[in-house]
């Protein structure tokens, strides 16, 4: 079953987590009932195929192994070549995932999520590396923060740390009362853009663009109104199917972070993405950008510092697009927006040094209109329906 | 370490004297420091007082004005 794809996967959830809620309404903890019926849900996820259960499990318990193993070896050196075989390794299982379609392989390996969990395994071994996770870690937990079910198929990406310290945290009856109802607004606002908003535009508009208007649209029309539909259709989809993990989220006591904030008003290309699929963007941010960047200044191969900036937003760029999948038009959308970026800086640095582009709500407007703009060619790119 | 040494960082780095008159300004929001600034900041960091901050503990709530900069830094010393 697929998550938050249907009324019987929230009917199922209602009813297990009565408990938990009755629990948190008391100020008492419901971490156990929670880590219980997470294995409940997981099963109803992922039961339906034998070839992707085994391969959930096999996966999974590879990762713990690997963070585990790695956390002891950190506790007593620090090797960089260590370092980067963990890396290597947590990613191997993704990239055959991606790689093995390629080679007719399909049925092999795979399984819903299997990039998300992935990402929160690299991560654990970078804050590993870094110093940052010293305390000795329990297999439960850890497995409870991987598996995490409703952020298990598309995220938000969490982070260990603050995960953790929701997951020891035991909210009063207040508290949890704040959270409770947050989530269930949140489990509202998911319904209207998923199943209202998304729903319409997809079977009132994108079912007949770009090319079956009934000769209404001319085919140049037909595909610029694609366009903004499919961008309008991404985001009421994602946003809907986020909001529902991050409001579930909230009623198990983790206030898992948001992936979305207005990204429509955005006004740069910076700007939106840091409101845009924002758990994804920020995960690449912090752990490809910024290390690449900082390991290139240390090494100081490159002199222009600027120059090392632009390789870091092509590296960000290139694997955010081929991690949606190996084919050109993601490739070229990746592209698309490191130069976005890239030329933005430029602009800006520019801008710092002759003052032409003040700060107003003029140039605000202007910002937000072609950002939204160029955003929305950028989704025209990754539909696939360019090329 | 002085605060007056970590101000003068901030002003090399945002290029920006704003930061000498509101110490309490959102650097990010402002738009005076992004990830390229942070690793910059990080860097000088290391140069300059001999800190040395991991890129995984540089949360940007935590440290986006330069009041609360100099606070980390002070803890660290």
């Amino acid at each position: 079953m697929t998550p938050y794809g249907n009324i019987a996967f929230f009917i199922i959830i209602s009813i297990l987590l009565i408990p938990t809620i009755l629990l948190g309404l008391s100020g008492k903890t419901a971490k156990r009932y929670n880590i219980f019926i997470s294995i409940v849900i997981l099963a109803i996820i992922f039961g339906h195929s034998v070839n992707g259960t085994v391969s959930l499990v096999l996966f999974t318990l590879f990762q713990l192994v690997l963070i585990i193993s790695y956390q002891k070896y950190r506790l007593q050196k620090n090797s960089t070549m260590v370092f980067v075989k963990a890396v290597v390794l947590a990613i191997f299982p993704l990239v055959l995932v991606k790689v093995l379609p390629i080679l007719g392989l399909h049925h092999l390996f795979g399984f819903l999520g299997v990039s998300y969990i992935t990402f929160k395994s690299v991560q654990m071994i970078l804050e590993t590396r870094d110093g940052l996770i010293k305390d000795k870690i329990s297999v439960i937990e850890l497995a409870y923060f991987l598996l995490f079910f409703p952020t298990v198929s598309s995220g938000p990406i969490d982070r260990w740390r603050r995960f953790y310290k929701d997951m020891q945290t035991v909210p009063s009856a207040n508290d949890y009362q704040k959270l409770l109802f947050s989530g269930i607004n949140y489990i509202f606002v998911g319904f209207l853009y998923k199943f209202i908003l998304a729903y319409l535009i997809y079977n009132y508009t994108l079912i007949y663009l770009p090319n079956h208007t009934y000769n209404y649209l001319t085919p140049f029309q037909g595909h610029i109104a694609y366009m903004y539909m499919y961008s309008f259709y991404l985001f009421f989809d994602f946003a809907g199917y986020s909001a529902f993990a991050v409001g579930v989220s909230r009623i198990m006591g983790i206030q898992t972070p948001i992936n979305f904030n207005r990204p429509f008003t955005s006004r740069n290309i910076k700007d939106f993405w840091n409101r845009w699929h924002m758990s994804l963007s920020f995960w690449f941010r912090d752990y490809v950008y910024m290390r690449f960047v900082l390991w290139m200044t240390k090494k100081k191969w490159i002199k222009n510092k600027y120059t090392v900036s632009y390789l870091g937003f092509f590296l960000l760029f290139f694997l955010m697009g081929i991690w949606h999948g190996l084919e050109w038009h993601y490739v070229v959308y990746g592209l698309y927006h490191a130069m976005l970026i890239i030329s933005f800086d430029k602009f800006e640095r520019w801008n710092k040094k002759h003052k032409r582009w003040p700060k107003n709500k003029w140039t605000h407007a202007i910002g937000v209109f072609i950002t939204f703009n160029a955003v929305c060619f950028g989704f025209y790119i990754f539909s696939g329906q360019l090329f | 370490m002085e605060k007056q040494q970590i101000l003068e960082m901030l002003v090399d780095l945002c290029e920006d004297d704003i930061v000498l008159e509101n110490t309490d300004i959102d650097l990010f929001e402002e738009g005076l420091l992004d990830s390229f600034g942070t690793i910059n900041l990080l860097v000088e960091i290391e140069t300059r007082f001999d800190i040395s901050v991991p890129i995984t503990d540089f949360n940007r709530e935590e440290w986006n004005t330069p009041n609360r900069i100099a606070a980390k830094l002070a803890e660290r010393q």
